[in-house]
């Protein structure tokens, strides 16, 4: 399958993807801001639907609209960034704001279709070189920032009392969030953010005791479902981002069961 | 006296912005002192930790801490900070949570094992060792207190902030807690603030106590600060100090002349 173009370029664009986001969501989920990266997402949806409204590129729009929207937030500080009643109302707003922009744009179904729920099959190899670069820039600033970052978030006060800058340090991974959110669109749209950027992660935090282990069980995860998911879909003919979805989703149901059959298995033994 | 003299402290008025929270404190802490810090919610005991760790500015006068200005991330600091959130689902290993105090401010990826390592000793110190494997999230409260004691200590500071330790814990615990840290810092000639509600535990250890209440900051061995007359000085208030048989402490009055200055 690799001979087509578009798959090489889907493979390639959705493994970096998936390695970025399953660090990132590491930490995303350790400092319990799955709802302000979701949230990011939908403010990038805007963006890049303004962006191609007014004929640009919309990954700008996505990098522009997320950026500011992560500024906001980390200038708003821990308390407002929690607030998830306010923060769900301007969203929704946002959403319905994307939606008017793309509905004056003629191509405006597909377009919509590829923003919310990603469009893999379709990345270009310009798309796949700029994916590359940008994962690679995210890639070094979290090997920079992960110490600091990893006590910040498991002790914010201590942290701060050892000299760590916890308010730049988390307008940076705000920041961060907010890029590795923008390229993780092409692959899984907005709505579908959360299966690589929480759910991975979402699992590994209930296997890990290393947080070095946390993040890698979390890209495996991510790279994992990727891969399934573009060689399933490439053979039964349904959207990708719904295999990736699914089997994050099952791997993440699996492990939380996983007490619970344990469980099972020692009465069966007893019997 | 220089090298002595861990803190020192003259006409001190601490505050944010424009709001006082106590004025024109005068006292010195030397090497080694193990000092309570008392006073009632919202007094400023933990603005004055917040001044040692530099985190905040005084209003005006003169603060010294190991012969210099209070600098943010000083290393001969060990804090344990209030409210320790800790989630109870985390998996994350308590040794990993240690070794963060060693050199979880300097940038990067470390490989190296001597955090870990220095982590199993501290905790091994604070009778913690067996749980160095645990995660997080199902220590009790008086465990997680060890656990946090440890990652204050790593890197060996010359002194110790310990802010409400004993808050979480019964009676019994209180007293093994004081015990250990008070067998800690003897032999490691440490010197210790630890922000108490209750002076009872700490009478048997303590050097010197501090006591800020309404505005205003008092300092002395206990019989000095903790009699009628000096806290009634303080809160400008009727408060009786009474002593049992035991030499234990009640203080009378206090509690319903609270001024809160948050």
């Amino acid at each position: 399958m690799l001979q087509y173009g578009f798959m090489l370029h889907a493979f390639e664009a959705g493994t970096m993807v998936a390695i970025v986001a399953g660090i990132i969501g590491y930490f995303v989920v350790l400092r319990r801001s799955s709802f302000a990266a979701h949230a990011l997402s939908h403010a990038g949806f805007t963006g890049a639907a303004g962006a191609v409204l007014i004929g640009i590129n919309p990954l700008i729009g996505l990098l522009t609209f997320t950026s500011g929207g992560a500024i906001v937030m980390a200038l708003l500080g821990k308390k407002a960034a929690s607030r998830d009643v306010q923060i769900g109302t301007v969203l929704a707003f946002m959403l319905g704001l994307g939606l008017l922009f793309l509905t004056f744009y003629k191509g405006y179904a597909t377009e919509a279709y590829s923003l919310l729920f990603g469009e893999i099959l379709g990345i270009s190899q310009s798309a796949v070189i700029t994916t590359l670069i940008t994962a690679i820039i995210l890639f070094i600033a979290m090997v920079i920032i992960y110490r600091p970052l990893l006590f910040s978030s498991l002790d914010e006060d201590c942290a701060e009392a050892k000299g760590v800058p916890i308010f730049w340090l988390g307008m940076v991974f705000m920041i961060l969030i907010a890029i590795a959110t923008s390229i993780s669109v092409q692959v899984v749209g907005v709505l579908l953010i959360f299966s690589l950027m929480v759910t991975p992660a979402a699992t590994a935090e209930r296997l890990a005791s290393k947080p070095i282990y946390g993040i890698f069980i979390s890209v495996l995860i991510a790279v994992m479902a990727t891969w399934l998911g573009l060689f399933i879909s490439f053979y039964v003919p349904y959207p990708v981002s719904f295999f990736i979805t699914g089997i994050v989703f099952l791997i993440y149901i699996f492990v939380r069961l996983m007490p619970f059959f344990k469980n099972i298995y020692y009465k069966l033994l007893v019997i | 006296m220089e090298q002595n003299n861990v803190i020192n402290v003259k006409n001190l008025t601490a505050g944010y912005g424009s709001h006082i929270v106590w004025q024109d404190a005068n006292f010195s802490i030397n090497k080694g002192e193990f000092v309570a810090v008392l006073g009632p919610n919202g007094a400023g005991k933990t603005t004055l930790f917040r001044l040692l760790l530099g985190l905040v500015k005084p209003i005006s006068g003169q603060i010294e801490l190991l012969g210099a200005y209070p600098k943010k991330g000083n290393a001969k600091i060990g804090y344990v900070p209030q409210r320790h959130p800790i989630d109870s689902e985390t998996k994350i290993a308590t040794v990993e949570f240690v070794r963060l105090g060693l050199d979880g401010d300097r940038w990067g990826i470390s490989f190296s094992q001597e955090g870990t390592k220095q982590a199993l000793e501290v905790l091994k110190v604070v009778g913690a060792l067996e749980l160095a494997y645990r995660p997080l999230g199902v220590l009790s409260g008086g465990e997680l207190q060890r656990v946090f004691l440890a990652q204050a200590l790593i890197g060996s500071p010359d002194l110790l902030l310990l802010d409400e330790p004993l808050a979480n814990l019964d009676i019994r615990r209180e007293g093994e807690f004081v015990k250990l840290i008070k067998s800690i810092v003897v032999s490691r000639n440490i010197t210790v603030l630890l922000i108490a509600h209750n002076i009872n535990p700490l009478l048997s250890v303590l050097d010197k106590v501090v006591y800020i209440a309404n505005g205003k900051v008092a300092i002395g061995n206990s019989v000095d600060v903790l009699n009628s007359k000096t806290l009634s000085g303080l809160y400008d208030a009727p408060i009786e100090v009474l002593r049992d048989s035991y030499g234990r402490v009640a203080i009378v009055g206090a509690e319903e002349n609270i001024h809160h200055h948050e």
